[in-house]
């Protein structure tokens, strides 16, 4: 993944990632280290959070509300937003709302570690770590550990 | 983190828990408030009345503000200009309110109690922003929430309630979060003012200001509400800014690290010196900011509060506030 949002956007000086809370900014956490090796620089980190956004609050629980941390500007920037499973695609259309309280990125690309399937809304991904056929009531669960040997994706 | 109320009345019915999930909830939004677009779009399309029979600008134009950074629609509502003059009840209000699909109704009142009576009724969330000299219960989170960033932890804090305790609500809804939270709660003022009856609520009662003030980690000030006195409870105010007034000199006697705290409105000069409400050991100000943040979560957890609906409500709630108060509303 990483070489391929290299090569998409080299030499990569308006890049920016922004790891949607939760997964996301796990998988960030691998994929940008990865990803300034490539293209030789800094690639500047964000976070979202998207739960002000969502059309689908589960209100039986209290919303954790997680910090939204973008320290740079967005106008005419390439921002790729990560997360680590791609399914309904609400929380991408979230995220694309809460992405344009902070500003106009030029671009908006979409990176995902699994892609498992069943969008209900016209959103696809721009990089994809592993498509997976699942049925609707799996469960796809992410775990990135303390070191990249421990990471460990679930189906369940 | 479960949260099921639909209504927000008093603090005194809510658990610890319960008060630190809107805690921690309004941390989150303090930071929203901090981004440079400040408005999520939680409530778009609800509708919040502000219903203030009574007069207030800071808790009005607060609750307002916090619905509109949550995209919600607001409508102000005073006595004043409503039909109330006209000689409609509360409850014959409430119904038109709720005939325009109003999701919230922020209510002040000068009864004690208004909002529990509402709430045997209402479709709507009913939020209590002050009831006569019963509660106010966001401004006791405010204030709770002040400490508890500023001091880390409220268990184990001594806080010193001072001035009108008799006739503040907001003494009320402080004393039983302080209380719920685990602090050390004294209340001090002139003795008229301040009734033995509290040490039943776990507080330490005194008349003497040195001694309220010397050990506090928080100092509280409230004004004195002459609008709810209706015989005068001390000679003059003369005589309690020269026996309670915080001033620069008596602030020796106060922890260096103490936080001095006041609701507002404040009368400088007497409850408080100048020189003390703009301190560096003054967090007013912090308190406004963060009331914002609080009546965010607030709105925010009740609308997703779902039960129990209110006929189920425990309809002894609506006489305990006169009980509690022990004092009766004025009229």
């Amino acid at each position: 993944m990483a070489h391929e949002i290299a090569e998409r956007n080299f030499p990569g000086r308006d890049l920016v990632l922004v790891g949607i809370q939760g997964g996301g900014v796990n998988v960030t956490r691998r994929l940008s280290p990865l990803l300034n090796a490539v293209l030789g620089i800094s690639v500047p980190l964000g976070t979202l959070d998207v739960t002000m956004h969502r059309d689908d609050l589960d209100w039986h629980r209290v919303p954790e509300i997680r910090p939204t941390d973008i320290p740079f500007a967005l106008e005419g920037r390439t921002a790729v937003l990560v997360d680590d499973v791609l399914f309904h695609g609400r929380t991408v259309r979230a995220a694309l709302d809460a992405l344009h309280a902070f500003g106009r990125p030029g671009r908006v690309q979409l990176a995902v570690l699994i892609d498992r399937g069943h969008r209900e809304l016209p959103i696809h991904a721009d990089f994809v770590g592993k498509s997976i056929d699942t049925t609707l009531v799996e469960r796809v669960i992410v775990r990135i550990g303390v070191s990249p040997d421990d990471d460990e994706v679930w189906l369940t | 983190m479960i949260w099921n109320r639909r209504h927000l009345l008093d603090l005194q019915s809510l658990t610890a828990t319960e008060l630190i999930t809107i805690l921690d909830t309004a941390r989150s939004f303090k930071t929203i408030n901090e981004r440079a677009v400040k408005r999520v779009p939680p409530l778009r399309g609800k509708t919040v009345v502000n219903l203030f029979v009574e007069p207030s600008t800071r808790t009005r134009i607060s609750f307002e503000l916090a619905a509109l950074r949550l995209s919600a629609d607001v409508i102000n509502f005073t006595a004043e200009s409503s039909s109330l003059k006209k000689g409609e009840t509360l409850k014959d209000t409430l119904r038109n309110l709720e005939a325009l699909n109003a999701d919230f109704i922020i209510l002040r009142h000068h009864a004690s109690g208004a909002p529990h009576f509402l709430a045997r009724f209402a479709q709507a969330h009913i939020v209590n922003a002050g009831d006569g000299a019963h509660e106010h219960p966001t401004q006791g989170l405010l204030d709770v929430f002040t400490i508890r960033e500023r001091k880390g932890n409220i268990a184990g804090l001594r806080v010193t309630i001072l001035g009108d305790i008799l006739y503040s609500r907001v003494a009320r809804s402080n004393i039983w979060a302080l209380l719920k939270l685990g602090a050390h709660v004294t209340v001090a003022g002139p003795s008229t003012l301040v009734p033995r009856v509290f040490e039943q609520w776990g507080c330490r009662v005194t008349w003497n200001l040195k001694e309220a003030i010397e050990d506090a980690d928080v100092i509280n000030l409230l004004r004195i509400q002459h609008e709810r006195q209706r015989v005068t409870m001390f000679p003059n105010l003369g005589e309690y800014t020269a026996l309670f007034g915080l001033n620069p000199q008596r602030m020796q006697w106060v922890k260096p690290d103490a936080l001095i705290m006041h609701p507002g409105p404040i009368n400088r000069g007497i409850e408080i010196e100048s020189e003390v409400a703009d301190g560096p050991q003054s967090v007013i100000l912090e308190q406004v900011n963060n009331g914002l943040a609080v009546r965010m979560a607030v709105l925010f957890l009740l609308n997703g509060g779902r039960g129990p609906a209110s006929s189920e409500l425990d309809p002894k709630m609506v006489s305990k506030p006169a009980e509690l108060t022990g004092v009766s509303a004025p009229s």
